[in-house]
């Protein structure tokens, strides 16, 4: 089968997704737009407004696929659904009326376990009970492929979930269409080695690759996102559509087979623990590369959760110095706010960037750039102030002052056990006539 | 002769700990990866950023070196008060490694 990846993160670009749908001729399409802080931010929203909170990209990403995908029967599978899936499905379901399509969507919840997580247990970071953090918002689950098999099932052409691992969503369609087991461990682990190689999308194919000189990328403005041919054993070929710019090599797949994996050994995931000793990746073509090797061990009993809570406000301000001397008065200004604001107790961190170039002289221009966590609007406001009075209270030329606070949501982990987290599918279906 | 001549490398973060994956351009440096570019050079190379411990698992399946350094993201993504929160610089802030000076 041949499934795709449309993208990474929730800021990627929509139109190699489009492209995919419409010419890879592909099974599946995911779409992976959840990281680790995305889904408190949804919660932020959430919170403002109960109707909100899925991902804010999702009506113009879904103009623009829904067609395509309806049209080339590719099932979509996403976690755009963030802190908020139903209400992501109930869109999804009046555009496709809208657009004047069938279809069916299936809503996964139940990663939302704010109600059921003790505060005071330990976060995994730092052993510290979870709400001595600060204010605790936000908990969800990182679901395995378990959790989409029943929507899967259904039948349903859009599969929209909150907080699921990130290979889980690959490996549930692959395990549906190929018919593997969830305790079939060599498969299972063959299916998160191509859902990680995917998850992120255009690096794979050449995104966050390029090296002008050193590691160039072919069409980098046209960049395609992969798919992967993916055969029942679980070897599979990693590839993009010939005519978009990218490359896929070994070269790009080996960056991204490590890719945020602290532990090769036993990369843990809901389905499977996941070892890369054995992984071997080998050009099989112009840029098609064959993967294989992955060894699984059991999946871990319990589940990881990521935890929102309140962190408090981030100031963040910087001025710019230019000409002769520029890197010496940059570092004046910030010993000069550093001494202002001393009595403040904030955490505050003062960098002077781009002060020397490549060979070490003096850069033309530099920037100051203060940053600092205060506990409320007011008190990060002091800290853009000192910034600000820099204009006529600091060293010689600075000029180009910008300010900016915003509320943090901190993120720390914990663990929950599986029977604590109940999933549940919603079936959202336009008939055509219904509209 | 710098790190960046020979190989390439990307970061990815968890947490507040980044991972460092380094690959020669050719497979059979992979040798001379393993012998120069050891966890305690890359402590002592990117001590500024690092706080932590920084572990190496040896990949010859894959010609890779992967660094997991704990403690290199000030306190993580999301309450970090660096420009780049992400740690996305460290990968080439390693190929800046000077392979000819022996002080790291």
């Amino acid at each position: 089968m041949r499934i795709g990846s449309g993208a990474g993160f929730a800021g990627d670009r929509i139109e190699p997704a489009v492209d995919l749908a419409a010419r890879a001729e592909l099974d599946d399409l995911v779409l992976e737009c959840l990281a680790e802080r995305t889904i408190a931010l949804g919660q932020q929203r959430k919170l403002r407004d109960s109707a909100l909170g899925y991902d804010p990209r999702l009506r113009a990403r879904f103009e623009r696929l829904l067609p395509a995908a309806r049209e080339h029967g590719v099932r979509i599978v996403t976690n755009m659904g963030a802190a908020n899936p139903l209400a992501a499905g109930i869109l999804t379901r009046d555009l496709l009326a809208e657009l004047g399509l069938r279809g069916k969507i299936a809503v996964v919840t139940g990663d939302d376990v704010l109600d059921r997580l003790d505060p005071r247990i330990p976060a995994l970071e730092d052993g510290i009970p979870l709400a001595d953090h600060g204010a605790v918002v936000s908990a969800n689950a990182y679901l395995g492929a378990e959790a989409l098999l029943p929507a899967l099932d259904t039948g349903a052409d859009v599969v929209l979930t909150g907080r699921v691992a990130d290979p889980s969503l690959f490996v549930a369609p692959l395990a549906h269409r190929l018919g593997w087991e969830l305790d079939d461990l060599s498969r299972i682990a063959a299916g998160t080695l191509v859902g990680h190689l995917l998850e992120c999308a255009g690096q794979v194919t050449g995104g966050y690759f390029a090296d002008p000189g050193v590691k160039d990328v072919p069409g980098l403005a046209e960049l395609g996102f992969p798919f992967a041919e993916v055969a029942a054993d679980g070897t599979a070929t990693i590839g993009k559509l010939a005519d978009t710019g990218g490359v896929v090599s070994t070269a790009t797949v080996r960056e991204q087979l490590l890719y945020e994996v602290t532990d090769p050994t036993g990369y843990r995931t809901p389905d499977v623990v996941l070892d890369f000793r054995g992984v071997r990746a080998e050009q099989a073509g112009a840029d098609r590369v064959r993967i294989s090797g992955a060894a699984g061990r059991a999946r871990p009993e319990e589940l990881k959760a990521s935890v929102g809570y309140r962190a408090g406000y981030r100031a963040e301000c910087g001025i710019s110095y230019a000409g002769p001397n520029a890197a010496r008065r940059a570092q004046l200004a910030a010993d000069v706010v550093t001494t202002r604001l001393r009595g403040t107790g904030l955490r505050i961190r003062a960098d002077v960037l781009g002060a020397f170039g490549d060979s070490g002289e003096p850069a033309d221009e530099c920037r100051l750039r203060v940053a600092a966590m205060a506990p409320d609007p007011e008190a990060a406001d002091v800290v853009c102030h000192e910034v600000e009075a820099l204009y006529t209270n600091g060293p010689a030329g600075g000029g180009g002052v910008r300010a900016d606070v915003r509320e943090v949501i901190g993120i720390v982990s914990a663990l929950i056990p599986r029977s604590d987290v109940e999933t549940r599918v919603t079936v959202l279906e336009v008939d055509g006539a219904a509209a | 002769m710098l790190l960046h001549d020979i190989a390439h490398c990307r970061a990815g973060d968890k947490g507040d700990t980044s991972t460092l994956s380094l690959f020669p351009y050719r497979d059979e440096d992979f040798d001379l990866l393993v012998r120069e570019v050891t966890a305690d050079r890359v402590r002592a190379h990117l001590a500024d950023h690092v706080v932590g411990e920084v572990l190496r698992y040896e990949l010859p399946n894959l010609c890779a070196l992967q660094f997991t350094c704990r403690q290199a993201l000030d306190g993580g993504v999301t309450t970090s008060l660096a420009l780049d929160t992400h740690g996305k610089a460290l990968s080439s802030r390693l190929l800046s490694l000077d392979l000819r000076r022996r002080d790291g």
